[in-house]
């Protein structure tokens, strides 16, 4: 029997390609049908928001963190938001913190919702995705009647949110929810039992705790690795504190603990939970002013600060240097999705070449977020 | 531990290496002396009670008169956070890399290259990340000139 050599092929994923949210490539070193490893090319997505908040003024920065990552805009504002009423000792009206609250997690809901989705869509599965963003779309209406806007929301503000609840939204909010929450039940029925999606996920594209937190991984990529880990909750900040949810963590329940498999099930189970925190929210809102008012011209006392909130792909860190004018020094942003990617590069040795779709659609990765 | 007593605990240890301590409006900020950095990120890391074991964030700043790379260290254990900033000669922009003791540093430390034009020392492969690789410049840079054209391409609207 002669020996075969086997030879390596490298191959280019993307920048256009349909598993790669957004524009991101992958440079794959092939051997067969399996990966030696795929290396991310990020960046196609930059757009210098970190320089553009350096020629702004504090407000006007507001909807660029809408640009940050645009399937939770909400998280993202409320994100700066804190920043800079931390450094300026702004006080927030209590109603508007209740509002905060409930936008974000309706935001999570709807981007748990896509990503959910897209990773049946990515191993094959069209109908769930339909199905998800069916239930999505109720959450934009609700949106456009809280801010006017789908997508891109500017609605939380420094200092509080732009407006106050519209007529009818906690009714209307709550219709969805008793809707949303049993529909969960026939995702699983749908897809997330569904035997072959289940192996095409379980076991595939295991990542250690130990490795999630040395890579940074935040947010539901480092709970499904097992790490009991929510700012929410450990890192308390607005009302969250007054809530009753729970934080789920990967169990292994189809394979091993931080497999693929746990991170698509962890957001199913997030998207409960944030429907209890939004029921709770409405049943507690107070009355009041929803926006401190502010000097026509915000200038920020001279100091630094790094906030960090619980973002739908988890820690979204903000951090400010101010020079003691109206313009910041300095802006940083820390995103889960920069920390999710950098780890493909470890993950995929070894993988097969299909599975590199359903590791990166389990990351969850939005790529204006890597890029920003 | 209070970030106060980390400063003087790291002071005992590496004596002048580790700088001021200073404190204002926001979080306070322990300076160090790049030349032991990477010995202080490893005792931050490894030592008993302190046990920062998450880099939350690296950040590359323009002071003017130097740069200075921001690091906000965070122990999942203790649920505490501690920042070390380094001030890097604007001459020559180079500082140890700690991707040997925090591996999210790695990325973290390309994008501070290619943004702000810091070299870090002894990292596997410090090649730009965000922008193109044949940009000139490094745009977070505050004297930055922002080019008329990239590759024939105009980058200003008319």
């Amino acid at each position: 029997m002669p020996e075969f050599r086997t030879e390596e092929m490298v191959l280019n994923m993307g920048p256009q390609h349909p598993s790669t949210h957004g524009v991101m490539r992958f440079v794959v070193h092939t051997d067969g049908e399996v990966m030696r490893v795929a290396k991310p090319d990020v960046g196609y997505l930059h757009r210098s928001i970190e320089k553009i908040a350096e020629k702004l003024k504090y407000p006007q920065f507001m909807p660029f963190t809408d640009r940050i990552d645009y399937l939770a805009a909400m998280n993202c504002n409320m994100g700066y938001a804190m920043t800079v009423e931390k450094l300026a000792g702004i006080e927030v009206p209590p109603r508007a913190e209740y509002i905060r609250v409930i936008a974000s997690e309706l935001n999570r809901i709807a981007s748990h919702l896509i990503s959910v989705g897209v990773m049946g869509l990515e191993l094959g599965a069209v109908t769930p995705f339909l199905h998800a963003i069916r239930e999505r779309e109720t959450i934009n209406d609700l949106m456009e009647e809280l801010c006017g806007a789908r997508l891109t929301y500017n609605y939380i503000r420094i200092g509080g949110v732009a407006q106050d609840l519209p007529a009818g939204f906690a009714e209307k909010t709550i219709e969805f929810l008793d809707h949303f929450v049993p529909a969960v039940d026939e995702y699983n029925r749908l897809l997330s039992y569904n035997k072959i999606f289940v192996k095409r996920m379980a076991d595939v594209a295991v990542i250690s705790a130990e490795n999630a937190v040395d890579y940074g991984l935040v947010g539901p990529n480092l709970r499904a690795s097992g790490v009991k880990w929510d700012l929410r909750r450990d890192e308390p900040y607005s009302v969250y504190p007054q809530f009753e949810f729970d934080i789920p963590v990967g169990t292994g329940e189809k394979g091993q603990v931080g497999d693929c498999y746990d991170r698509y099930m962890l957001r199913i189970r997030e998207m409960v939970e944030s429907s209890r925190i939004i029921k709770q929210c409405l049943a507690a809102v107070p009355d009041g002013p929803v926006q401190t008012k502010l000097p026509a011209s915000l200038k920020v006392p001279e100091g630094e600060a790094y906030v960090r909130t619980e973002s739908v792909r988890g820690e979204l860190g903000y951090y400010v240097i101010s020079d003691g004018s109206d313009k910041p020094y300095r802006l940083r942003i820390r995103t889960g999705s920069f920390s999710a990617m950098s780890i493909v590069e470890l993950t995929s040795r070894g993988l097969m070449i299909a599975d590199l779709v359903a590791l990166i659609g389990s990351l969850d990765v939005v790529a204006p977020e890597i890029d920003r | 531990m209070e970030p106060a007593a980390i400063h003087e605990e790291l002071k005992s240890r590496f004596g002048d290496a580790v700088m001021e301590f200073r404190e204002g409006n926001g979080d306070p900020f322990i300076v160090v002396n790049g030349s032991h950095l990477l010995e202080i990120a490893a005792y931050l890391k490894e030592a008993q009670g302190l046990h920062f074991d998450s880099l939350m964030c690296l950040s590359s700043v323009d002071y003017g008169e130097n740069y200075a790379v921001v690091y906000h260290l965070y122990s999942m254990q203790h649920k505490r956070r501690v920042v070390l900033k380094v001030y890097v000669e604007k001459a020559d922009p180079r500082i140890t890399s700690v991707q040997s003791v925090w591996k999210a540093a790695n990325w973290h430390e390309r994008e501070a290259y290619d943004l702000m034009g810091i070299r870090f020392e002894g990292h596997p492969d410090l090649s730009r990340i965000l922008l193109p690789e044949d940009w000139p410049g490094h745009p977070l840079r505050k004297d930055y000139v922002f080019p008329e054209e990239y590759d024939g391409i105009p980058c200003h609207r008319e």
